[in-house]
Formats: C-alpha cells, structure tokens, sequence
C-alpha cells in the first residue's frame, strides 16, 4: 500500500503555500506509508544554460563543499551548493546531462535525486511528517508538487527505492501499484540506451514515459502510449516543468480522487489529503475514471 | 439533535458512543460535521437511531448498518454501507468504488454517481442511484436489487448469480452470464416500489432489466474436454 498526493496551483498567489499545503496533504497519507516519503517540488527555476541537481549521499557530513569545487573546475562553471539534511542542491551553470556525466564518471556514489532547471526532489526514509520537516517542505513555494508515501511490501526499505522517480529533465513519477510486464519493458528500454539504477518497477514506469517524451510526445500522449504497454496496476501521477498528469489502470484497483477549484487540482489517494485545501469543501470532487488520461498545463493555467 | 465535531472527537470515541447506545435509546437524533474523510464513520451501528453527517466521510462509512438510517450530505470514499444488513443509507453526493458490496438487506440510495464495482457480490441489499455506476457492477451479485437511473459501465453483473438489475440509461456491456431479462407487470411494481422508498422520481417503464442467464451454477457436461 502507498500514498500519493499532488497539487497543482492555478492561481499565482497560492505559490508562495504550495509546500504548506502539500506538507498537510502528504501527513494524511501516513496510514498509507509510513516507512519513507518522498517529494518533487517545481520551484525556483534556474536561468538560461544552467541546472540543478538534487544529490543525496548517505553519509551526513559528506565533502559536498569539496565536489562542488570539482565540479565548478572541471566545467568551468560556478557551482552553488545548498544543504538540506543528506540531501544538496546543486546549481551549476552548464547542462544538467553534462554535470550527471562528470558526476557518474567520478563520483558513482552520489545517488542523482533529481535534474532539470525547476524540479527538487528529496526522498527519505521516516514518518511523512520527519521527512517533510528535515527538508523544510512547508516553506517551498512554487506551482506544482507530488509527493508519495511508501509502505513497501515486497522491496527494501530504502532511499533508493523511495518514490518519486525521475527520468528526464524536471520530470517525475511516482506510482502506487505493480507493474506486471516490468521485466521486458526494462529490457526494451535498455536496448533503446536507458540505464536503471534500481531494480523497481515503478522505476521502468517512468523511464518509459521519458522515452516516449524524448521522441515527441506530449505529457497525455506519453500517457496513452502507456495505457497499451503497461501491464499490470497503476494509479501514477506526474510531473514535468509545465504538467501536471494522472493515469489510472483500466481496472482501476488503486484508489485515487481528484478535486479541482478556481485555484488548484489536487490529487490523492484518499479524500482526506484533500479536505484541508483552501475551499475543498466547495471543490469539485471525482474520482478519477479507469483508463483515461488527466492532464493539467501551468502555461494554460496561468 | 446531538452534534459531534470530528474536529475535536476522534472517530473512535464516536463510533464507542454510538455503539454502546442500548436499543431503546432516547438520544436518537445525532449530526457529524468535519468528517474530512475519515474512515470507518458510523460503521456498526446497530439502534434506529438518525445520524446526518455534513461534509465527505472517507473508507467503509455506515458498513454492516443495522436498523439507523444515516444521510450524509456529501460524497463517500471506497466500500461505502458495506456489508449494510438493514436500516437505510442515504448520500446526496457521488460514491467511491465499492458501494454496498456484500449488502445482505436495507437499503442504499446514492442520489449522484457511484464508482466502480457497486454492488459488488450484494447478497441482499437494495441499491438505487440517482447517476451512472462505474465497470463491473453487480460482480458476483448473489441477492437483492441494484437500480440505477443513469448508465452502467463495462461488464455489467459479471458471474450473477441472482439479483435484480434495473438499468435506465445505456449499458456499455454485460458481464459473463448477465442477460437482459424481460420486465413483467410484477417486476414493474417491484420497482416503482423501490424508486418511491429511495424519493428518486424516475419512470419505472424506461428502465430495463436484467439478470443471471444460470449457466454458470453447475460444471456443464460438454465442457469436460477442457480439462
């Protein structure tokens, strides 16, 4: 059993309490996951050529300061580093695929949470609430966030194994579910040049999409796409810069509910990570129907 | 009318009180308000008693019912009235997947839509809703009625063994063994009685019903090669 919560801000002036208000929704899915927690914040963007990256190393007084200056040296780039509990973000004025590349090359150890030029992700293990208050996740503003609770059943309890996944740039996933035909679609994926880093099955879920992304599909037609390859049980939601998305398994066996104002679309698995939104009780309230794609723009938002 | 905050009692302090109120029970008219979609709300009950609940209530509410009459103005989560045994369950909203499943008697009313599943292996119950329900309704369904005004979806009354459908609107398909059924003077009657005790204002000669074929009871003879 996992939870999943996400929020997507359609007003403006709700950014500065994105992190709030997913801090509350993600508490209420602790029944549902109390072994981790993770979450994916689209916040602060990072201009022009530059990148973040999210890092994670399980050793709390790691040397980042020390990668960092290898790091600025090597790409001759300037390199700020940001500390939150074993986690750091990393900007640095150069692609986010060339900072992986050098990271890969000669820190193998640092595990990459997340990339892109908006997207954070931090995941962790502990009760919800523990997770959110080391990353000082009520004080994140922005326009859109997911985060998920795990209550693993079959894999380790770990860091890695944590959700939310991501797979490209500023995009992410997290999947409440089992994939059935994950064996084969990891292997079709490897030959088309994805390198896995765990042995889950959501984490094929979301190097899927990205390979359907990567060829020039949009966020709901990645998702459709999905519908005929994936085989087995999903509630997923997803994040990329600019969407927001929520797909459903034609059985539909994982809960999910959806709500929508003026202001905001929440997802989650249970009502109540909603009922404390501002306005929930006037939202409209559905649950999501099997097989169909929901998808949400920021730029057609605005 | 007794009201309770669930902002400021927990659902199992509720849930005590009301289960330790002894049949003859003077206190017989209760209000939840800020369910908030907690679990498990007025499960068990067992007095006639009258509960209204405002706002969204989450898993289970109102399960294994017996004899009170509970309205909740709002929408329920998953496995709404489950295993209901008698008394009466009203949402004014939509329900989530699940609604009345293993219902043995009373009866459920959902004035929106219900979810996936409704009815699911209903032993009993007698389910109208105002809306549509989701796929595979009826699954299983042993016992009982299952009216809905709107449409149904896929698979409707997979391997039904009895119960009655009435079905309004469209039916995207029907389940293994589902047949429709033809509506007899005595099947309109039955239902024109089921939409006025659920207060649904429907023309009962609309509707359409249906039912188990019976051919899945017993292992069919001509089958025996398969195995």
């Amino acid at each position: 059993m996992c939870g999943i919560v996400g929020l997507f801000l359609k007003n403006p002036a709700l950014r500065p309490s994105l992190g709030r208000h997913l801090s509350h929704m993600l508490v209420e899915m602790t029944e549902r996951g109390p072994d981790s927690a993770g979450i994916a914040v689209y916040h602060k963007p990072v201009k022009g050529k530059a990148s973040k990256l999210t890092l994670f190393h399980a050793d709390p007084h790691f040397h980042w300061r020390e990668v960092g200056g290898a790091v600025g040296e090597a790409l001759k780039a300037e390199v700020d580093i940001e500390t939150k509990a074993n986690h750091v973000v990393m900007t640095v004025s150069a692609p986010d695929a060339t900072v992986r590349g050098w990271l890969k090359a000669h820190h193998p150890e640092i595990r990459i949470m997340g990339y892109g030029q908006v997207m954070e992700v931090y995941k962790d293990m502990g009760l919800p609430k523990q997770v959110a208050e080391r990353y000082g996740l009520s004080k994140m503003e922005g326009t859109h966030a997911i985060g998920h609770t795990r209550m693993a059943t079959e894999s380790a309890v770990t860091t890695e194994h944590s959700h939310p996944f991501t797979a490209a740039s500023d995009m992410c996933l997290v999947h409440n579910g089992s994939l059935s035909n994950h064996n084969n679609l990891r292997k079709w994926l490897r030959k088309r040049g994805h390198e896995f880093e765990t042995d889950n099955d959501s984490e094929v879920a979301a190097r899927y999409f990205a390979h359907r992304l990567s060829e020039g599909a949009s966020l709901a037609e990645a998702l459709e796409a999905g519908l005929k390859d994936l085989d087995g049980f999903y509630t997923f939601t997803m994040g990329t810069r600019n969407g927001f998305a929520v797909l459903r398994d034609a059985f539909a066996c994982k809960p999910a509910v959806l709500a929508e104002t003026d202001d905001w679309v929440a997802m989650a698995s249970e009502y109540r990570s909603i009922a404390n939104l501002p306005g929930a009780d006037k939202a409209a309230v559905w649950a999501p129907a099997p097989a169909v794609v929901y998808t949400w723009d920021v730029k057609a938002a605005a | 009318m007794i009201t309770v905050d669930l902002d400021h009692s927990s659902v199992r302090d509720l849930n005590e009180r009301l289960h330790r109120l002894p049949p003859e029970t003077n206190e017989k008219a209760w209000r939840i308000v800020n369910p908030k979609g907690a679990h498990a709300l007025c499960a068990g009950l067992s007095v006639p008693i009258e509960v209204v609940i405002d706002g969204h209530p989450g898993y289970y509410c109102a399960g294994m019912n017996k004899e009170a009459s509970i309205v909740v103005n709002g929408h329920c989560g998953v496995g709404l009235a489950e295993n209901m045994m008698s008394g009466e369950v009203r949402v004014k909203g939509n329900a989530s997947d699940a609604a009345g499943a293993t219902g043995r008697g009373g009866l459920l009313v959902i004035e929106g839509d219900a979810g996936l599943r409704c009815g699911i292996s209903m032993k009993g119950i007698d389910i109208v809703v105002g809306g549509s329900v989701g796929h595979m309704s009826a699954f299983m369904a042993q016992g009982g009625s299952l009216v809905v005004c709107g449409d149904a979806g896929s698979s409707l009354g997979d391997s039904i063994y009895e119960a009655r459908l009435y079905i309004q609107g469209k039916v995207e398909s029907l389940g293994a063994d589902c047949v429709e059924k033809k509506m007899t003077p005595h099947h309109l009657a039955k239902l024109e009685r089921l939409l006025a005790r659920a207060g649904i204002e429907a023309d009962p000669r609309r509707f359409k019903r249906y039912g188990s074929a019976r051919r899945l009871y017993n292992f069919h003879v001509d089958h025996a090669d398969a195995y």
